[in-house]
């Protein structure tokens, strides 16, 4: 009976193997087949589609596990984790390596160029604006989101409405970036001068009721800067907020009791206490957003285009290709992007680990 | 050092929870005092209120004479040692002990010399640049202790310091801090359930039950003469043995009548307990108290089936059960029980107690 099985497995196997194959390519030839009828298509795309993937997994599984013993636990590690390691290398690992490569060739990706790609990223001056402006995302978008959300989760967590508050902050999170643009748009809006103009802008209302003169505030240079990063502090201080909340609430009732009966007021506790004791999660959520305001795109892109002096590397980069199809330029300027962010993101991976040691 | 006076002190929470009702307590200069009692009677809230991290809501509490209400726990000038330690985990030791020396602004010398001091007396001396993290439990104790006595406080407060111990670690610990009174002479208050911490550690002990006192005294008054039922029951291990029982008059004498009981008291209480003659009580004896018997003296007796035997060496306790209830009896290491017998007891006459039905008060129960 056992010999008849062992026998008889491979075959089965053989014949599934066909099978799926079959089934994977008829699948796909039928799929295009469908063209005129975008219903069905849909339809068929959706069944076959995770059918077959549900399939392959099964019949993958089932060669992995008639294997010997000592080959087994190989395999099904290959069967398991195989598609999304070949997926990952496809999709990120073999694009990040043609980037590099690009990066050394001309506007059309045909001739070497050498260096010439990085000597513009480093020295242009709209390359050099765009370094600026990213520093001062880093610095003053990063600082003012976790400032704020530390001083807010420590003062909702002495309030009675805590629950509501918080949710109010966190709340913009909601909103995509391109969306959050379109609401600020109407912030900073500026109607110009002229005989029956109103201005319908939140900052300009403020500013006329008090006195002052409308203005086109994302024109005004330099300062834009900060008006676009008022808008990234909208929308990520409550993830710091959260994030810090629950890292505040972990902290034993006990020591800051401990340190009202040694003598310390609020405020040295606040330092002196509490601060510390959240330190590795300021760390990880200051590298969190630090990564964010390095690669931000969005913000600038619905705002202002990075015009007027607004500009930042990941928006140059999406002119450089798309815009000028500077294949050669554009890939210099992601792989700078790249070299800065990957020791930012070492150093955040590295404090997560270690977060549960450190407490 | 200092006298720490608590006049009509209550403790309501909102929605009416009342904690602590009306607690009175007279704590001498130099006096160490442990308040004791289940948890959730009130015994932690009326040493916060000491320390003055929770409000007092009606009643006077006095520092020194002077009344500290309203004041916030740094001016009181004590300090406190928590359950969980609450040693600060990002400063080493010598900087935890050195928070509140430098909070309050001490020359750099001076905290040096107070840490190194306390360290020394602890001995904790090699342990003053590590992390709380890489310290067992004993060591933590022992800092977050050091973190009290470096400020020499007017009043040292302990909430239940050694229950997150070890039962080796904790009679330790427990010499170690009735040692530290002893050198330090201050005042110290002490909050603890254990009652043998209590009866151990305590110049003077405070038993409370649902947030009101029941008794003070000297370890020996509160076992010698428990005010209340919950009072004997509570000091004391094995606790004492509450049967009970009917006072009847027989052939001119007062005796007290149970099942499996008769003990005739004799004529000291007699005068007491003629008011209860044909009422039922409460009897109480200690385990201690019973000696068993091979002749059955009539007018002295408790007679009862053996439950369970628990040999400890030194001694061996017995449990044993009559048709109403169950007793504890601590006999020689040599008597030989078996599960099942009957045996009969007699009772130490000038041990015995007698407690009211409704009100579980002691009769013959006299104040100081």
């Amino acid at each position: 009976m056992d010999k008849n099985k062992s026998g008889f497995k491979p075959l089965i196997l053989a014949g599934l193997v066909i099978l799926t194959a079959g089934f994977l390519i008829g699948g796909f030839v039928f799929l295009q087949s469908l063209q005129n009828v975008k219903v069905l298509m849909t339809l068929f795309a959706v069944i076959w589609g995770v059918g077959s993937v549900a399939l392959l997994y099964f019949v993958l599984n089932e060669v992995a596990t008639s294997l010997p013993r000592k080959m087994r636990s190989v395999a099904v590690a290959f069967v398991f984790a195989g598609p999304a390691v070949a997926l990952l290398f496809w999709a990120l690992v073999v694009p990040t390596l043609r980037s590099l490569r690009l990066s050394f060739f001309d506007a059309t990706g045909k001739h070497f160029v050498g260096l010439a790609n990085y000597v513009f990223a480093f020295s242009d001056p709209i390359m050099l604006e765009s370094f600026r402006n990213n520093l001062l995302w880093m610095i003053f978008g990063t600082s003012s989101c976790v400032i704020l959300g530390i001083i807010i989760a420590v003062l909702a967590d002495k309030s009675r409405h805590e629950s509501l508050f918080k949710s109010l902050i966190f709340m913009p999170m909601a909103i995509s970036f391109v969306g959050a643009g379109v609401i600020w748009k109407f912030m900073y809006a500026y109607k110009g001068e002229g005989i029956n103009v109103v201005e319908i802008g939140l900052l300009n209302a403020v500013v006329t009721a008090l006195g002052g003169k409308a203005q086109a505030w994302l024109l005004v240079p330099f300062w834009n800067n900060f008006f676009l990063i008022a808008i990234m502090t909208w929308l990520q201080t409550g993830y710091a907020m959260v994030i810090i909340s629950s890292a505040i609430k972990a902290i034993p009732e006990s020591l800051n009791e401990a340190a009202r009966v040694d003598g310390a007021g609020g405020f040295t506790i606040f330092f002196k206490i509490t601060i510390p004791s959240i330190m590795p999660t300021i760390i990880t959520v200051t590298t969190t957003i630090l990564i964010f305001s390095l690669k931000l795109f969005d913000v600038v892109r619905v705002m202002t285009g990075g015009n007027f002096g607004t500009n930042v590397i990941a928006n140059e980069f999406y002119q450089r290709q798309f815009t000028y199809g500077n294949t050669g330029q554009a890939s210099a300027i992601a792989i700078v992007l790249l070299v800065f962010i990957v020791p930012v993101l070492a150093y955040n991976l590295k404090e997560f680990r270690s977060r549960r040691v450190l407490k | 050092m200092a006298e720490v006076i608590l006049k009509n002190i209550c403790k309501v929470y909102d929605g009416g929870v009342k904690a602590v009702d009306n607690a009175n307590i007279h704590i001498n200069d130099k006096e160490f005092v442990v308040l004791v009692g289940p948890s959730g009677c009130g015994k932690s809230t009326t040493l916060r209120m000491v320390a003055g991290l929770e409000d007092i809501t009606d009643g006077d509490l006095l520092i020194d004479g002077k009344r500290v209400n309203d004041e916030a726990p740094k001016d009181r000038d004590i300090a406190m040692v928590f359950q969980n330690y609450a040693l600060y985990p990002h400063m080493t030791v010598y900087d935890n002990m050195a928070f509140g020396l430098k909070i309050r602004k001490y020359a750099k010398d001076e905290i040096e010399t107070r840490v190194n001091e306390a360290a020394r007396i602890l001995d904790i001396e090699e342990l003053l640049s590590r992390k709380p993290k890489a310290l067992s439990g004993g060591q933590r104790q022992r800092v977050a202790v050091g973190r009290a006595i470096v400020r020499k406080p007017k009043v040292f407060l302990f909430d239940e310091p050694l229950s997150n111990l070890d039962a080796k670690l904790r009679v330790q610990m427990r010499a170690e801090i009735s040692g530290l009174h002893a050198k330090l002479q201050a005042t110290m208050i002490y909050v603890t359930h254990d009652q043998v911490e209590a009866m151990t550690m305590g110049d003077k002990i405070v038993v409370m039950k649902n947030g009101v006192i029941q008794q003070i005294g000297t370890p020996l008054k509160l076992y010698n003469e428990p005010i209340n039922r919950f009072v004997a029951g509570f000091i004391g291990s094995p606790p004492m043995n509450i049967l009970t029982a009917k006072i009847v008059e027989e052939n001119g004498s007062i005796v007290v009548k149970g099942a499996g009981v008769s003990v005739v008291p004799g004529k000291e209480y007699e005068e007491g307990l003629k008011p209860y003659v044909g009422k039922e009580i409460f009897f109480g004896v200690r385990p201690e108290d019973l000696e068993e018997v091979r002749k059955v003296d009539p007018n002295n007796f408790i007679t009862a089936n053996v439950d369970v035997i628990e040999p400890l060496g030194a001694e061996t306790h017995v449990w044993l059960s009559t048709a109403e209830s169950t007793l504890i009896a601590r006999t020689a290491p040599s008597s030989d029980f078996k599960v099942g017998d009957e045996i009969s007891f007699t009772c130490n006459l000038s041990k015995i107690h007698f407690f009211e039905m409704e009100n579980e008060r002691s009769i013959f129960f006299k104040e100081d």
